[in-house]
């Protein structure tokens, strides 16, 4: 039996560091290669031990595919491909190809200059890892080798965010990356056709969170920053330099304008601008009404919001800071999250998901006093604010995804274990396919069924089409007869005529002959009548014909009668048919061995 | 399988495939040549056209003054341009299922095809191809519209009248059918049937026939197209390059293997290579810079313009240009500049990396950001404002009938310090040329045409290995004013099939096979012998089930069971079941082991007595005949069923079933 094998090494009923590994028709696909925002040890990384103990990864996987640039997905590339090891195809598309890198080098500086960390990738690392890049565009189908083929679909969760299907086959899986079901303001809805897969591994970060409209959420956002900067406290919205960023300053920047307001909005680090161009320059990948006017007004050139310097945090009166990363776990965002924490004024806006671990979970959960490096201790006076910006399904949307996609069963991954379980249970209510949900390093086997394709000859299927009719009739279901040749790697489907021709067999007749004695006291010619007459009544849907020669066909076989020579009123009935009438031919030399009924004519 | 050809134009072309029950458009060229036959539109008024005199054929017998008006001798419409349509009599254009576009100017009829009543297909094209066709219509539309025009000539396009024109008006095929342009609104429902899709994206058409498109090289999103089954696979090649110039470069392995191979749109130039041209062009375009004219390069608002200014970008400096003011005038000029800089994906590797940077792909950017280029929709307006000689043009339309071109050419034309540079290859520029006579200004003609050459084609073709080829007539022999250039046409080791306007090819194709699935139930059911060595059949009886054309095997559903045998005799003389078919046999029957298997069975009385074909077997005891041939066993057997029957499963067991 044929099956489909899912093994998460990160993600498996968690979020953080997504690496799934799949085993499909023969072929090793990894989806993501992530790394883990809560870890600064060796669980950063997925175990790449799990697929082999010594050494390099390449004859172990025929291809890697990311589907999106945050960290949590590709933050773990360089490590694999270059320390690890690993040669073969990497995809993604382009503007993930485009980003992918920028925010590695950020991470790495991270980690590297500023944590002081040795035994990490370098700078040219990233770059021969991302020789190994091939880009994906949309709907395009990607032949990896002669039998694996990919395909993307858009998923709005970040600009070039992808949802892939993988194909071997009459095979496949779609891995959905992180998505999002709903448009927003620069990104468009995630779409995928009727591709019934065997597996569909969606992410199910808001698995049990239905959340409320999407005005609402922006219209209490807008009154909190408004608030707070009217009462002169300070904003400080972390966020990661591409994604969620770009939504909520296009967001502030209209509200800004509307409103005519002056305190000053600013976004950190240099790679803001950089971050717009790439917006603009890939216009394509964001929503309809964006794409339709970037000609007259591009909405990723800001006119209110500006570049973030350090010193300005100390700057007196109100502000709004976005400041990387998202999750306060480190860089800026921690910086000015601690210059700003001790005033009750100011504010924290966390607009995305917090991985356990990073000081942006703790806060959120309600900590006032975190435990910093060298053992200080931080007060938490500011206000805490959460509001669920990130781009990711809710339930409601995965549901629809599954509607959407038809799968034959799906496998949870990139959320929480209690909630996959909810979720699971309703999947499998709601659609009555089988759930998996298997932890980091558990393996789900899912068995498939999948057809084989066939070559018939066109002779044989018309001549099936012309026999059975215009509509398939449910009642009298007609049953086609063919021979089955199955040489080197072709199956072929032909009439067995055909095949004895194909195969140079020669064809052997196999016929039998029977001869019936009845008593029955008339002549020749009207015993063979009665014959006729009695096989007319038995055989009903029958083609049977008197023959002018004194015979009597009935289909294929020939019944002759003559009169014994002992005795005239003994006659004998002679039949004669081929291996293919068998079963009329002992049907009809059983039936005349019981003789004629007498109310014949 | 049949291809009906609606254009007779090799560059413009318009076929229809039918193709397994579905009917396929390849493009949708408008051949705007028409159009040379007519007067320009002039922006402003134009005295000298005006003036023109009237026509009056040489015996005063026909006047049609104000329809036709003479220049230098030749013989021009006045009235709004029209074209020449694909031929929309051949076949009913509302059973096209779908039409798929290679390039932005292979798809200019659209609106003359989808906006025919009773259309209801899809059009299937790329991304830029859809929006820059979009720019090319919308300028198109917007020329005609600007200059509303009261008089429409009709009068001349009488057959009689026809006849006694002055060439080349005289020569001119089916005027009757030529049309006027469409209109936005046109445009807009046309375009709103477009659905987009990717290179390499595979797009199934009702199961029968999945669609392809590939890289072509020529232009931004331009695409080849692969149809096919799973067995018959023809390529349509149309408007494809092997030139590094902006594009993606072509696909050609995917071509590969293919029954039939549909060539269009080769270089109209074939004597012109496209490096020499940009050469002659940039020097050209410096000489009469520095000796103090203008430049006028009339142009699409896409495409080539994208090369030339970046090959200017380079040579500007060097040239010493760089106090030259550029300028780029057209409807959608903006549109055009903006729209290259954001398909990367379409584009050649080292734009593409540039993309990740990021930077701009094109260096236009630059340009305007230096205000070295500058654009605008049209001649009024911002433009006068700012207008500074001698400066450059780029401004529509190539044929110079219509656009902001004619009031350049009507403006520079009687200076010899002016230049006009053809770039273009769609229009002869003797023609364009013919109602601004006399002119004074220089004529360069510099056609940029990056498509196949004649040389190019069998090396490719040599390279996909198609089985049959089949092109425009126009690619069989020599071009009409070169006939001894034997060079210029195609010589394959097979014979292209030519086809003209009005064609209707059967395309050489046999179809032998079909793709049907086995339910896996049912493939687990078959049980395959080994008939040679390596080949294994299986007799396969099973449930035929086609829908939306994809065939389905599934098992037999099993007979009802069998009532009890008491039962069974009384209803005896019921007709037998219809149970599926026997095999057919093969092989032979030996004598020596079936003596010793009827031994085991316990006969042991048998006669055998050689013929020449055989043996017969006389089982004396149970007064039975088994004959044994060859290709034949003939079995005897009176009165005695249940031997039959054993003799019958005896026999069974040394052949093969197929």
């Amino acid at each position: 039996m044929p099956e489909i094998k899912v093994t998460p090494l990160g993600a498996g009923q968690d979020v953080g560091r997504s690496c799934i590994l799949v085993s499909i028709g023969g072929k090793n696909i990894m989806l993501d290669c992530g790394m883990h925002m809560g870890y600064n040890d060796d669980r950063r990384f997925p175990d790449f031990s799990y697929i082999t103990q010594n050494g390099r990864l390449t004859e172990f996987l025929d291809c890697v595919i990311i589907s999106h640039f945050h960290l949590d997905h590709c933050g773990a590339l360089p490590y694999m491909s270059e320390m690890v090891g690993y040669d073969g195809p990497i995809y993604m598309t382009h503007p993930t190809k485009a980003i992918c890198p920028i925010l590695l080098e950020d991470f790495r500086k991270i980690t590297v200059d500023k944590k002081g960390e040795t035994n990490f990738f370098t700078s040219q690392m990233i770059k021969d890892c991302m020789k190994k890049v091939v880009p994906l565009n949309l709907h395009q189908t990607v032949q990896v080798d002669d039998e694996l083929e990919i395909k993307a679909y858009y998923a709005g969760h970040v600009l070039g965010a992808a949802m892939v299907q993988i194909k071997v086959g009459e095979e496949s899986v779609v891995y959905t990356g992180d998505y999002n079901m709903t448009p927003d303001r620069h990104l468009g809805a995630a779409w995928i056709d009727k591709c019934r897969p065997d597996v569909l591994i969606s992410e199910s970060t808001y698995a049990t969170t239905i959340r409320d409209s999407k005005r609402c959420r922006e219209r209490d956002f807008l009154k909190k920053v408004h608030e707070t900067v009217e009462r002169g406290g300070k904003v400080l919205i972390p966020v990661f330099a591409l994604g969620r960023a770009q939504e909520l300053c296009i967001l502030l920047e209209t509200f800004w304008e509307r409103m005519n307001l002056k305190a000053p909005i600013y976004f950190s680090t240099g790679l803001t601008e950089k971050a717009n161009h790439y917006y603009k320059l890939f216009i394509t990948w964001t929503n309809q009404k964006i794409r339709k006017t970037f000609v007259q007004r591009n909405m990723f050139e800001f006119k209110h919001i500006k570049a973030f310097d350090r010193s300005y945090a100390d700057n007196p009166g109100p502000m709004v800071v976005f400041a990387t990363p998202g999750m306060l776990h480190a860089g800026q965002s921690l910086q000015i999250f601690k210059k700003w924490a001790g005033n009750e004024k100011n504010m924290v806006i966390m607009p995305g998901y917090c991985v356990q671990g990073t000081v942006g979970h703790k806060v959120l959960s309600g900590q006032k006093k975190l435990e910093m490096e060298g053992r200080t201790t931080l007060e938490v006076k500011l206000q805490v604010e959460y509001m669920s910006f990130s781009a990711h399904a809710d339930a409601k949307g995965i549901m629809q995804l599954i509607r959407m996609a038809e799968p034959r069963s799906v496998l949870l991954v990139h959320g929480e274990a209690k909630k996959m379980e909810f979720l699971k249970d309703k999947i499998e209510q709601e659609f009555s396919v089988s759930c998996f949900m298997p932890a980091n390093g558990e393996t789900a086997t899912i068995a498939t069924n999948p057809s084989v394709p066939v070559d018939i000859s066109l002779n044989l299927l018309k001549r099936e089409a012309a026999l059975g009719g215009p509509l398939p009739d449910s009642k009298k279901p007609r049953t086609m007869h063919g021979t089955l040749i199955m040489k080197d790697n072709s199956l072929r489907l032909v009439s067995p005529e055909q095949a004895l021709k194909e195969l140079g067999l020669n064809e052997h007749q196999l016929r039998f002959t029977c001869r019936v004695q009845l008593q029955d006291p008339y002549s020749d010619a009207d015993t063979l009548n009665r014959v006729y007459s009695h096989l007319k009544s038995v055989l009903k849907g029958y083609t049977i014909q008197h023959l002018p020669d004194g015979t009597v066909m009935v289909e294929s076989i020939v019944l002759k009668v003559s009169s014994s020579a002992e005795d005239p009123n003994t006659k004998v009935v002679l039949l004669s048919w081929s291996y293919q009438d068998e079963e009329l031919g002992s049907f009809l030399s059983s039936l005349l061995r019981k003789g004629l009924p007498s109310g014949l004519c | 399988m049949k291809l009906y050809c609606l254009s007779g134009h090799p560059t413009l072309p318009c076929n229809v495939l039918k193709f397994k029950s579905t009917t396929i458009m390849l493009d949708c060229g408008l051949d705007m040549t028409s159009a040379l036959h007519f007067l320009p539109l002039p922006l402003v008024h134009s005295p000298r056209l005006s003036k023109l005199p009237g026509w009056v054929s040489k015996d005063g017998t026909i006047a049609l003054e104000k329809e036709l008006k003479e220049c230098a001798g030749r013989v021009f419409v006045d009235s709004l341009p029209e074209f020449c349509l694909p031929e929309r009599e051949l076949l009913d254009l509302s059973t096209i299922d779908v039409i798929l576009i290679s390039n932005y100017h292979c798809m200019m009829a659209l609106p003359y095809i989808t906006e025919h009543p009773g259309f209801t297909g899809t059009v299937y094209a790329t991304e830029p191809t859809l929006q820059i066709g979009r720019l090319l219509m919308e300028e198109l539309v917007n020329f005609m519209e600007r200059v509303p025009k009261a008089q429409s000539a009709t009068c001349w396009k009488n057959k009689e009248i026809q006849r006694l024109l002055p060439g080349p008006l005289k020569e001119a095929v089916d005027v009757w059918t030529w049309k006027r342009c469409y209109s936005l609104q046109e445009v807009n429902s046309a375009l709103s049937k477009v659905q987009l899709v990717g290179y390499s994206q595979k797009v199934e058409l009702f199961g029968a026939v999945q669609v392809t498109p590939l890289s072509s090289g020529y232009s931004l999103g331009s695409s080849n197209w692969i149809i096919q089954s799973h067995y018959e696979k023809v390529a349509y090649v149309s408007g494809s390059s092997l030139l590094t110039t902006h594009p993606q470069p072509m696909d050609q392995s995917s071509l590969k293997n293919s029954d039939v191979l549909i060539l269009t749109g080769l270089t109209q130039i074939p004597t012109a290579n496209p490096d020499g041209m940009l050469g002659e062009f940039c020097s050209n375009l410096a000489m009469t810079i520095r000796a103090g004219g203008n430049v006028l390069i009339p142009c699409y608002p896409s495409g080539v313009i994208y090369d030339l200014l970046e090959c200017l970008y380079q040579f500007i400096d060097s040239a010493n240009l760089g106090s030259t003011p550029f300028y780029f005038i057209s409807p959608v000029a903006n549109s055009s500049l903006e729209f290259s800089q954001i398909f990367a994906e379409w584009l050649c590797q080292n734009k593409q990396s540039k993309v990740y940077l990021p930077e701009p792909p094109f260096p236009h950017a630059e340009l305007i950001q230096t205000n070295k280029l500058k654009h605008y929709p049209s001649i009024h307006g911002d433009f006068s404002a700012e207008f500074r000689q001698p400066c450059v043009v780029f401004t529509g339309h190539p044929s110079l009938r219509f656009g902001d071109a004619v009031h350049f050419v009507e403006l520079w034309g009687k200076s010899s310090l002016n230049t006009i540079i053809f770039t273009e290859p769609d229009f002869s520029y003797l023609d364009a040329l013919a109602p601004y006579q006399p002119l004074a200004m220089k004529c360069v003609y510099c056609p940029i045409d990056t498509r196949l050459n004649f040389h190019q084609v069998p090396k490719l073709l040599k390279e996909v290995q198609p089985l049959h080829v089949v092109c425009p007539e126009q690619y069989t022999q020599p071009p009409p004013t070169q006939v001894h250039r034997s060079d210029l046409m195609l010589e394959l080791q097979l014979p292209p099939m030519p086809y003209r306007r009005c064609s209707v090819l059967g395309l050489p194709f046999r179809r032998r096979y079909e793709r049907i699935q086995l339910l896996p139930e049912l493939a687990k059911s078959l049980v395959p012998s080994e008939i040679k060595p390596g080949i294994s059949v299986a007799t396969v009886s099973a449930v035929l089930q086609s829908k939306d054309n994809k065939h389905v095997l599934q098992p037999a559903p099993k007979p009802a069971p069998a009532p009890p045998s008491k039962k069974r005799k009384r209803v005896v003389e019921e007709s037998p079941e219809v149970r599926a078919p026997k095999p057919l046999l093969s092989g032979a029957v030996p004598l020596e082991p079936s003596l010793a298997t009827l031994h085991k069975h316990g006969i042991t009385e048998v006669k055998v007595e050689d013929t020449p074909d055989g043996h017969i077997l006389h089982l004396q005891a149970e007064d039975t005949l088994i004959q044994l041939e060859e290709d034949g066993t003939h079995i005897v057997c009176d009165s005695n069923e249940s031997l039959r029957i054993t003799l019958r499963d005896l026999v069974l067991r040394f052949l093969q079933k197929l």
